[in-house]
């Protein structure tokens, strides 16, 4: 009687969850062995991508320069045309040929690995905005070993990404410390350690250490060709054909995530942190030794990300090589809903519209920037069910729930 | 005179009949009684009056003039007033500045004229007999006080029709005398009051008129001077309900829980356990009365290992767990049920199996290793659910889907469905319905009966008194009175609640 009675839960009975289930969601449960709901688990998504691009065509077409300077019937035309094949450019640049295909693969690797990072703070209620400099300390480890140790590839790959898994471990480890001992929010603490990574590279890039002889810009040597992902599709001698090892590591990533939260002790004790954390305490579990765990993994799964960039795609370090994943995977981490195999849905889309979005610089006017336009717009409008569902009126499920605990709880 | 008048109010909510068709009238001078259990409809009902639903069927009626409210602005114009159960105060503001609150009187430039207001709270309370200091800051003053605050608030919007919804709960015997007292100055003031509580014997005692919802329907009516508890809990509830717990005499054994010179510090570290000893006896159940914040959350959090012991000692079952972690307490068989379930009971966006093993899902059978066995806490879930009769659709569904009745006894079923030689538990019934309440007070007895130690703390004398052996009062951190259950009278009990005896 002391709750606000607001609408009460519907029953069981009469929700549609009871009813019998469709076929399409039966055989995807078959499929995956895993029990969801398969249509409002995706009916949210889908239809704020489909969204997201129509806004987007809305604001090529009315951004079009000739339009505003002179409007007449056949420049709209043009305008909408433009957009028609900036839209086809994204489709072609990200699924449209195997270069295209292999080239969002490479993309999607690190947003995948970021994107985890990100979610495994969620689920235990973390808010990681630290996954960019995670990345940056991870990859630097990598960089540090990979010019540095030259043994076979089948060792010293795995090599590359312990140590990533380390440095970024450590990284995100801070924060978590930071909040189990002093209470220091990690919004805060993991922001600051951002801007202190970003430096701290810039000035490890400056030391003998890393810098090859003779230059003197920021910038550290080329690892060991032992060190690197390899290429999946190298057997076809290809050059365009970018994607490598990392798109593997992610995957396995995201499956032993999902294992970790789902089917193991310790994901158990996350997601309870995550929920409740004054439960989690009153059923024995160590909260403080928590936040530092959660951190360390997050830290670890944004190391692993950078290690990609670097040993997948650039071979060296230079600032800022983390290139802005670890703020994209924040978004994406939304948009998967925190779910590891949301995640790598997410992960692809954005990995296919990074893709896509160079195609379609090259092939219209239309700058690269519109891809964070519609990255934003995705998650604005995941964000907001309540205006999917006006819009497509249709029925969905909740909301995505409670990310994180309150500012300084 | 003034009636108040709701016709065949009906509202619903996608699957529930929240209100159907309920009629209730209310005049100047008269206190009607709103009973019902959780759930029963009581609150919506309310909010619809209160303007922030609104009716699907139905009207509402002020002198026999149809009434309609967008929102509480309107209800308020009307002469409605609302005292919610939770305070709506700011804490940091003082009395005079909470109750202008919105309706400020303004002096020139759009000065809020803080003396004239003052003048008006003070003139309020000296008529109303609602004694407060206009310039106290909320924080600072008792629960009491601050329930007169939110009345002097409704007042002084000119309320002729005066909600209470649920008033009682959380104040202390003495302080719901003197609220009874206020409540008849309000009736002789001619206004009229509608009074929701579950609590029966207070309905009885206060009301010139009994209204019982249950399940969105008016079941009956009663006249408080005819009718007896047991009627009213039967309509209520619908069925009998056995109201005295029924028990044999304690056949105490060994001592399981001693606690000795036990001081325990809250979280300003200011002492809220003020060196206390006491014992629990194997087959014994022994009841904490108190008036809530005299140190015995504290002293249940350091009996649990949830919160850090200054000095004494804590020994259960010949160990001494004085500084043991929660873990190492739920490892010594002791059953925890806590304050507050959904504070730190249930995570209620988990599923009930998750419940079900939220304290002992590191160990076999539900895990081994760091592998989950989730098919084997399933099952040992569904075990449960039966076995406690939990009301709900599967063990799949979230806690949060479930009523607090069997939220509760989600917990109970959890802490009491293994071997337990000590149960602490806190408020164990607090607002859940009757029905929950007659069943877990019955687990209780049948633990006892089963030979387990059980400290119980309630701020409801009745409860105590009903299921307590020894009964022991704290009052300002320390143990004041300590009597044997059956041998005392609400009385005595609350005298020492308020720190009279010594």
């Amino acid at each position: 009687m002391t709750e606000p009675q607001l609408p009460p839960e519907t029953p069981a009975e009469d929700n549609e969850s009871a009813e019998p289930e469709s076929r399409w969601t039966a055989f995807m449960n078959d499929l995956t062995g895993v029990n969801v709901d398969w249509r409002s688990a995706l009916l949210v998504p889908v239809l704020a991508i489909i969204a997201a691009l129509a806004v987007s065509v809305v604001i090529i077409v009315v951004s079009d320069i000739e339009l505003w300077r002179e409007f007449s019937l056949s420049a709209l035309g043009d305008a909408i045309g433009q957009a028609g094949s900036a839209m086809w450019a994204l489709f072609t640049g990200s699924f449209g040929s195997l270069a295209a295909v292999s080239s969002t693969l490479a993309f999607s690797a690190p947003l995948i690995l970021a994107g985890l990072s990100v979610a495994i703070g969620f689920k235990a209620g973390l808010f990681n905005i630290g996954a960019e400099g995670q990345m940056l300390m991870g990859g630097m480890a990598a960089v540090a070993l990979g010019i540095t140790i030259d043994i076979p590839v089948f060792l010293n790959v795995p090599l590359a990404v312990i140590g990533a898994m380390i440095g970024g471990g450590i990284w995100g480890g801070i924060a978590g410390l930071l909040r189990a001992r002093t209470g220091a929010h990690e919004v805060i603490t993991t922001i600051m350690l951002n801007s202190i990574a970003g430096l701290a590279v810039i000035w490890m890039l400056s030391t003998d250490f890393f810098q090859p002889e003779g230059r003197q810009d920021p910038v550290s040597e080329d690892i060991a060709v032992s060190a690197r992902l390899p290429r999946l599709l190298g057997f076809l001698d290809r050059n365009d054909l970018r994607v490598h090892f990392g798109i593997v590591v992610a995957l396995l990533a995201a499956y032993a995530i999902y294992w970790v939260l789902f089917k193991s002790t310790i994901g158990f004790e996350f997601r309870a942190v995550g929920f409740n954390p004054d439960a989690a305490h009153y059923a024995g579990m160590k909260v403080t030794w928590l936040y530092v765990s959660v951190m360390g993994l997050a830290g670890g799964l944004a190391g692993i990300a950078g290690m990609t960039q670097i040993n997948g795609l650039l071979y060296r370090a230079s600032p800022g090589f983390a290139a802005g994943i670890g703020f994209d995977a924040i978004s994406l981490a939304l948009l998967g809903r925190s779910h590891p195999a949301g995640v790598v849905a997410a992960g692809f889309l954005f990995g296919a519209l990074r893709a896509g979005g160079l195609d379609m610089q090259v092939a219209t006017d239309v700058p690269i920037d519109l891809i964070g336009v519609i990255q934003a717009l995705v998650v604005v409008f995941i964000a907001a069910p309540a205006l999917i569902r006006a819009i497509f009126r249709v029925k969905t499920g909740e909301e995505i729930g409670q990310l994180t605990t309150g500012w300084g709880t | 005179m003034a009636t108040l008048e709701l016709r065949g109010i009906t509202k619903r909510f996608p699957g529930v009949l929240a209100n159907d068709s309920v009629d209730l009238k209310v005049s100047s001078g008269e206190i009607l009684g709103l009973l019902g259990e959780n759930g029963a409809g009581k609150t919506t009902l309310m909010n619809i009056l209160y303007g922030l639903y609104s009716a699907d069927e139905g009207e509402i009626l002020i002198d026999d003039v149809p009434q309609s409210f967008a929102g509480p602005g309107d209800a308020i114009a009307a002469g409605i007033g609302m005292v919610h159960q939770h305070f709506m105060l700011v804490p940091v503001f003082t009395v005079t500045e909470n109750v202008v609150l919105g309706v400020e009187p303004v002096g020139p430039g759009g000065v809020i004229n803080i003396k004239e207001a003052k003048r008006e709270v003070r003139e309020i309370s000296q008529r109303y007999g609602l004694e407060v200091d206009p310039d106290a800051i909320i924080e600072d003053i008792p629960v009491g006080i601050q329930q007169r605050v939110e009345i002097i608030k409704v007042l002084f919007r000119n309320a002729e029709f005066l909600i209470f919804d649920e008033p009682t709960a959380v104040l202390t015997p003495q302080e719901i005398e003197e609220f009874f007292g206020i409540l008849n100055g309000l009736r002789e003031a001619g206004k009229a009051i509608i009074f929701i509580t579950h609590k029966l014997k207070e309905v009885i005692e206060v009301s010139d008129d009994i209204a019982v919802l249950r399940r969105g329907a008016m079941v009956g009516g009663a006249d408080p001077a005819t009718t007896t508890e047991a009627d009213l809990a039967n309509l209520m509830v619908g069925r009998p309900v056995e109201l005295v717990v029924a028990k044999e005499d304690s056949e105490p054994g060994a001592q399981v829980l001693t606690v000795s010179d036990l001081v325990v510090l809250d979280d300003r570290d200011q002492v809220a356990v003020n060196s206390i000893s006491f014992d629990v006896k194997a087959g014994e159940i022994v009841g904490v009365a108190g008036v809530q914040g005299n140190g015995q959350t504290e002293l249940v959090e350091a009996l649990t290992g949830l919160r850090g012991v200054a000095a004494g000692t804590v020994t259960i079952g010949g160990k001494d767990v004085t500084h043991a972690t929660p873990r190492q307490i739920h490892e010594s068989s002791v059953a925890h049920v806590p304050e507050d379930r959904q504070r730190s009971g249930l995570v209620m966006s988990f599923s009930i199996t998750e419940n079900m093993v939220l304290d002992g899902y590191y160990h076999e059978p539900y895990s081994s290793g760091i592998k989950m066995d989730w098919d084997s806490a399933r099952s040992k879930a569904e075990e449960l659910v039966e076995q406690y009769d939990v009301r709900t659709p599967g063990t799949e569904v979230a806690a949060n889907t479930l009523s607090g009745g069997n939220q509760q006894k989600v917990i109970v079923a959890r802490e009491f469905g293994r071997d337990v030689q000590l149960v602490v538990a806190s408020q164990p019934t607090r607002g859940i319905d009757v029905g929950s309440i007659e069943y877990i007070h019955e687990r209780i007895v049948e633990e006892r009966d089963q030979g387990a130690a059980l400290l119980i703390v309630s701020t409801e004398l009745d409860e105590v008194m009903a299921l307590s052996d020894r009964i022991l009062v704290m009052f300002d951190g320390k143990v004041v009175a300590e009597y044997r259950g059956g041998a005392v009278t609400a009385e005595e009990i609350g005298l020492a609640m308020a720190g009279a005896a010594t």
